[in-house]
């Protein structure tokens, strides 16, 4: 099992103190990002997105289903994430863990929150058929922070995204329409080492940091909050780090714009 | 859609509370015997039970870590506690609360104080009317303390939010529905450490800042109650 060290850890921890990263980062500076659109041929819209030597790929598939009693006009919006055993040695075979969940449910609330799909004009008829807007997000490989990959990852192939068409009672994929993103919705972590902030946590720096917030913004809201792992912060701490979010959020929709 | 219905009138909510007042509490220490420790916590309409087993020796042996214990928590609704019967079992949200409470635990207790040992917590929500989680880890909270785990300090929950472009405390059912933003915290009131946050609504800094104000004060008045319920089974078993 390639598992971290407790030097390796040190050596991080201490790295940060002096103000620099392990791989020589700057504190609030990404790894090198890279977003690949149409990766996936069969699906109808997909990214594969790489953090440094983390690598997610997400798929867009459509389906038509039953909607939900409550939103009878409205599309459905599904997200699903897989840590499959592929991705790192402790990833295990099965239906989602508790990590893969959270993964997956973050991701979606962001993209829920912040209204970006029209749902409302995914309805064929109301009560009966609607569009099902599957969003399924595989990591490849684990080097941390696996959030902001795959959000970033999840907003680029939606933004590609077609529907195909429907006609008695057929999805025809052939057929491609628009499908117009509102919003785009970026998830950014910030984790505290302490009384520092670093962005984009390595695998290692996730395993030493005092706590994480994924803080996920729109071009203009704060769309969703999730305070990862164990550890607290006090409120000022994290005034600090919804703006610094914000600012790095930014970056990050500049490359899939 | 849902701004002919009213959740605010004339500075009052639609159970007549004020817009920084919590629902009535009710809460109890050691309400089980086979638990090490055990919690109940009402708030409203929802409320919600708690036991905690250990320090005990972690299974399977390979996930023992070897300087510090680990705790996990189990999250679940029970099927009789919203209005259509849930499916028995965590559910998907039930396994993200789960994960989101350990992360609001562990760091209170002295988990370095147990090698290899896990604390489990289980938590289970009788009724729901919004707020389930926090209620479920103040139940939590008492149990761990109930059961002698040492810790920095209690972990208090509750929810602030935004209704009809108010900032309020302590959502119910209907203002959860149709509010605009949930922001449940659990924090150590001591410490002033925040070690759960999730929010879901469209907001910015500025009015985070007032919703985290206002639910700090919540977490407050939230541990004078634990604190409250846990003083009593001294007296009582004097």
């Amino acid at each position: 099992m390639m598992d971290i060290t407790e030097i390796e850890e040190q050596a991080a921890l201490d790295k940060i103190k002096s103000g620099k990263r392990l791989d020589g980062r700057d504190l609030k500076k990404f790894r090198d990002i890279k977003v690949e659109t149409g990766v996936a041929k069969k699906a109808e819209g997909s990214a594969r997105v790489t953090f440094g030597d983390s690598k997610v790929i997400v798929g867009v598939k459509f389906g038509v289903g039953h909607p939900f009693p409550d939103t009878p006009d409205e599309g459905i919006l599904m997200v699903n994430a897989e840590l499959g055993p592929m991705a790192s040695p402790n990833f295990e075979s099965g239906p989602p863990g508790k990590e893969a969940t959270e993964l997956s449910r973050v991701i979606d609330r962001g993209l829920r929150e912040s209204e970006a799909l029209p749902l409302e004009d995914l309805c064929i008829e109301e009560g009966e058929e609607v569009w099902k807007v599957m969003v399924d997000i595989h990591i490849l490989d684990h080097d941390g922070n696996l959030m902001d990959a795959s959000a970033l990852g999840a907003i680029a192939a939606l933004m590609e995204a077609k529907i195909p068409g429907y006609e008695d009672g057929k999805v025809l994929r052939e057929e491609k329409h628009d499908f117009k993103i509102r919003r785009t919705p970026i998830a950014c972590t910030v984790a505290k080492v302490g009384d520092r902030y670093i962005i984009d946590p390595s695998l290692v720096e996730e395993e030493i940091v005092d706590g994480m917030v994924t803080v996920t913004w729109t071009e203009e809201e704060l769309c969703s909050l999730q305070k990862r792992g164990n550890g607290g912060f006090k409120k000022d701490e994290l005034i600090e780090i919804f703006e610094l979010a914000r600012e790095k959020s930014d970056e990050l929709r500049k490359i899939i714009e | 859609m849902s701004k002919d219905k009213k959740l605010l009138k004339d500075g009052k909510r639609i159970d007549g509370r004020g817009i920084g007042d919590l629902r009535e509490m009710e809460a109890e220490a050691g309400i089980f015997k086979r638990a090490d420790g055990s919690g109940y916590f009402r708030m409203g309409g929802t409320e919600a039970v708690a036991a905690v087993f250990g320090p005990r020796e972690l299974h399977p042996k390979h996930r023992q870590k070897p300087k510090r214990g680990i705790l996990q928590c189990r999250y679940n609704l029970t099927p009789f506690s919203v209005e259509d019967r849930k499916r028995p079992g965590p559910s998907r949200r039930g396994k993200e609360i789960g994960k989101v409470s350990e992360g609001a635990l562990s760091s209170t207790v002295f988990l370095e104080e147990f090698p290899t040992a896990t604390i489990d917590v289980y938590m289970e929500v009788i009724s729901a009317d919004a707020g389930t989680r926090c209620v479920a880890l103040n139940a939590a909270s008492i149990a761990l303390a109930d059961a002698g785990v040492p810790m920095r300090g209690l972990i208090s929950a509750c929810a602030a939010g935004k209704i009809e472009d108010t900032p309020v405390l302590d959502l119910k059912g209907e203002e959860d529905k149709d509010g605009q933003v949930d922001l449940p915290i659990a924090m150590n009131v001591d410490t002033d450490e925040i070690t759960l946050l999730q929010m879901d609504g469209m907001t910015d800094t500025e009015e985070m800042d007032e919703m985290l104000e206002l639910a700090i004060k919540g977490c407050k008045k939230v541990a004078e109650k634990q604190r409250e319920a846990l003083m009593k089974t001294f007296e009582d078993s004097r």
